[in-house]
């Protein structure tokens, strides 16, 4: 048997179930209190940071952090009128060479500027899709077949649970070695670092999908199992019918556990190997040592706190899509 | 040993190389044609000797060659190196001794080149304040009651043998085995009696620390004040701007910078892989021509553009300290203590002494402390160093490069050395903190100088 199941019911982002009593009303507790929440945190926050001294001056408060948010936000801007004039140059360049060599089929280059903060959130948000859905790709399957067979089961179960708990930072230089030398184009379409990054985080989201899966196939109820029996359905139509519908929730629950794996595996690898993303930019800014850095590293925590809880709630939007029990509510 | 073998190969190479001299190089055409691969991916440390690169791409000289460079940030020296040799990178921003050390074998293996030496001097030497206070007491004051500079190593010396007695190591950061720094802090240390330790790498000891009186280990550049501040080295050599960074985090005193070590020596180089060089020859004098043109730029009026130069270096994406920080060394001063600033006029050279011009001399330099410090376990004859130079440093791509700016008029011929005369030798060079003389002709005779090191015939 695989272990470790997930309640779902301890998933459910916000919500206390405790306070839901007729003492307090819908709106104070959709709006009011979340409020109170945040300036209270808020406020916490700022007295906090101004009695920590650090050597690059004192910790930002949310005043400084918030600056930093403009400052990026202008850097982007200006880096975008940078890319257009970096077209435009290239045009001129390319037909002055037309010009001198009518052979020369004229090529956009890719803008070569540095990658602003908002870039980098892109980076990150396609890497830890691909990386993810690669995952689901090779986890759901291999748990429907775990999960329908004891004997795959017993056979599989030491591998998974001991690769489970392994931290990215221990599969990344594996990763990047393995990619480096198996990867060889001289111009490569896709980058080796994007490689480097998505193989990461799908080794590390892989196993609760896996657990999950299998354990959703697993306790399926006998009877709908015995039904099929009756009707003698085909491998294949027993899993479509039976299995994947019965199992739904279950493999929703792993995805979404897999998700927030997924989500701080690439962070930390994108820090450690200097792959273009939000880990990189938070090291980057680390190195760079200036009076602003500390800011900008605060700034990209609030960001990947916030795009790490509108992947969560996303997955659960589409938990919820998917599976008609309504555990997900 | 490891590189006996491809050695041979190399030596009938280079035989034919020597003999027909620049005739054997590429012949630089009339007219230079278009670059062969125009997408380029360059690397770098955050470090302000990497500026020729981003005034390259800012001031669009590299643009102007055709070619569209992406610029990298690196983690440490080691990430940069692999990227080279793994293609992931083009060329980067390069320890002089990285392109010479991967060539011999040292380290990774693999056959990089330098046609452009990025600058001299540059780097410094800095302790915590705690160290500073213990050698203070053994330094000269002047009449205002500022310490004489150049300080020695004799100053710390005491330290040292007091932190020995107690039974503590005492440790210091540098950034690469075969880094300048190593060696830089290395030179130093040894010309005040400190021993800094022995490799051998023939047994597999490659940490450096037989017979240490000092335990040199390896931080990256930008996470030498942060590693100082946690206590873990008590003091670094590291270059600019992470010295004056210490002394505005008010955690450390830089006590000596390189200039006053070895008065313009030669630092960072731009390392390409030999396979790129030959495969896209017209790229490569390309973009050394940009080069080229970034270091006059740095250079130019009496370092006019300097200010403009840390404005651009102060962002993010380079090297991202505070322009303050980054100004103190890059326009001609430098802050020791806290208030202390001296004029270091040529803190930064880019351009001027002949700064680009890869020299021969300069490898050899480098290859006489790999020697003397056991990371060349063996004795070897002079014509070794000079055979082992002349396959790492490429002046003639340089020449190439010179030649056809001048023949555009972007530059003029009084501003590189005379190449028809030019054997690649600078004169024996007289400005080592030590008074010890160096001739590049002569690497064993200036091994033997030395007091501490290794000599002639020893091995570990």
């Amino acid at each position: 048997m695989l272990s470790t199941t997930v309640n779902t019911r301890k998933w459910q982002g916000l919500r206390l179930p405790q306070l839901n009593s007729n003492m307090i009303g819908g709106a104070t507790r959709a709006v009011t209190l979340p409020l109170i929440g945040i300036l209270a945190f808020l406020l916490l926050w700022s007295v906090a940071a101004q009695s920590i001294d650090t050597s690059l001056g004192k910790f930002p408060g949310p005043g400084a952090v918030f600056e930093q948010f403009e400052a990026l936000h202008e850097e982007h801007q200006r880096s975008r009128e940078k890319e257009v004039a970096f077209y435009e140059r290239q045009e001129v360049r390319n037909a002055k060479r037309v010009a001198e060599d009518p052979s020369y089929e004229p090529k956009i280059r890719d803008y070569t500027g540095k990658e602003t903060f908002v870039d980098q959130i892109f980076t990150s948000l396609i890497t830890v899709m691909s990386g993810f859905l690669l995952a689901a790709a090779i986890a759901i399957p291999l748990g429907i077949t775990v999960g329908l067979s004891r004997t795959l089961n017993s056979a599989i179960n030491p591998i998974v649970q001991i690769f489970k708990p392994v931290s990215p930072l221990a599969w990344l230089p594996l990763v990047t070695m393995v990619v480096s030398a198996l990867y060889t184009t001289p111009d490569p379409a896709i980058a080796k670092s994007f490689l480097n990054s998505m193989i990461t985080v799908t080794l590390c989201c892989l196993w609760p999908m896996v657990i999950n899966t299998a354990m959703g196939v697993a306790s399926i109820d006998d009877d709908l199992v015995n039904v099929s029996k009756v009707l003698r359905l085909p491998a294949l139509r027993h899993v479509q019918k039976v299995v994947l519908p019965a199992s739904v929730p279950m493999i929703f629950a792993g995805m979404r556990l897999s998700l927030g794996v997924a989500w701080m595996v690439l962070i930390a690898a994108e820090m450690l190997a200097q792959n273009p993303g939000l880990g990189k930019f938070v090291w980057d800014e680390f190195q760079n040592g200036s009076s602003d850095s500390l800011a900008r590293i605060m700034a990209a925590v609030i960001v990947i706190g916030f795009i790490g809880f509108l992947l969560d709630r996303g997955m659960q939007a589409l938990q919820r899509l998917v599976s008609w029990d309504n555990a997900a509510n | 040993m490891q590189w006996k073998k491809p050695f041979r190969k190399l030596a009938s190479s280079l035989a034919l190389t020597l003999t027909f001299g620049v005739a054997a190089a590429p012949t630089v055409s009339e007219e230079l044609g278009y670059p062969e691969k125009e997408e380029l991916t360059f690397g770098f440390i955050k470090l302000t000797d990497m500026a020729p690169i981003a005034i390259a791409y800012e001031k669009g000289f590299f643009e102007d060659e055709g070619l569209y460079v992406t610029i990298e940030a690196q983690a440490n020296w080691k990430v940069l190196l692999d990227g080279v040799i793994d293609g992931r990178l083009d060329g980067a921003h390069m320890l002089a001794g990285q392109p010479i050390a991967a060539t011999m074998g040292f380290g990774t293996e693999a056959e990089i080149i330098t046609p452009f030496s990025m600058d001299l001097n540059g780097n410094g030497i800095t302790v915590s304040n705690a160290i500073w206070e213990e050698m203070k007491p053994n330094i000269p004051k002047r009449d205002d009651g500022k310490p004489v500079h150049p300080i020695k190593a004799d100053a710390l010396k005491p330290v040292v043998e007091k932190y020995k007695e107690d039974g503590k190591p005492f440790n210091m950061g540098m950034v690469f085995p075969v880094s300048t720094h190593n060696y830089e802090l290395r030179y130093w240390l040894a010309a005040g009696g400190i021993h800094p330790g022995y490799y051998a790498p023939h047994k597999g000891d490659i940490s450096g620390h037989i017979d240490a009186d000092a335990l040199l280990s390896v931080t990256p550049p930008p996470q030498m004040p942060a590693t100082l501040e946690a206590g873990t080295i008590y003091g670094y050599c590291v270059g600019e701007p992470w010295n004056q960074q210490a002394v505005f985090k008010g955690i450390g005193v830089p006590v000596v910078t390189d200039y006053e070590i070895w008065k313009d020596n030669p630092e960072k180089v731009f390392g390409i892989t030999r396979e790129f060089a030959e495969k896209y020859p017209n790229t490569t004098i390309r973009l050394t021509r940009a080069l080229i043109r970034a270091a006059m730029w740095l250079d130019e009026n009496n370092n006019a553009n300097r200010s403009q130069a840390v404005e651009i270096l102060s962002q993010s994406n380079y090297v991202g300290a505070d322009y303050e920080v980054i100004a103190n060394s890059m326009t001609g001063t430098f802050e020791y203590e806290k208030g202390d600033k001296r004029e270091v006029p040529d803190f930064n050279v880019f351009f001027r002494y002949n700064a680009t011009y890869p020299y021969y001399s300069d490898a050899i330099w480098y290859l006489t402390q790999m020697r003397r410090w056991g990371q060349i376990p063996e004795d070897k004859p002079d014509a070794w160093y000079k055979e082992l130079a002349a396959r790492v440093y490429r002046p003639d791509i340089y020449e190439a490069a010179a030649k056809s700016l001048i023949a555009e008029k972007l530059a003029t011929a009084a501003q590189f050395p005379d190449f028809e005369s030019e054997d690649g030798f600078r004169d024996p060079q007289t400005h080592f903190i030590d008074g010890i003389v160096y001739n590049g002709h002569k690497p064993n005779e200036y091994i033997e100088k030395f007091p501490i090191g290794l000599k002639s015939g020893q091995k570990l």
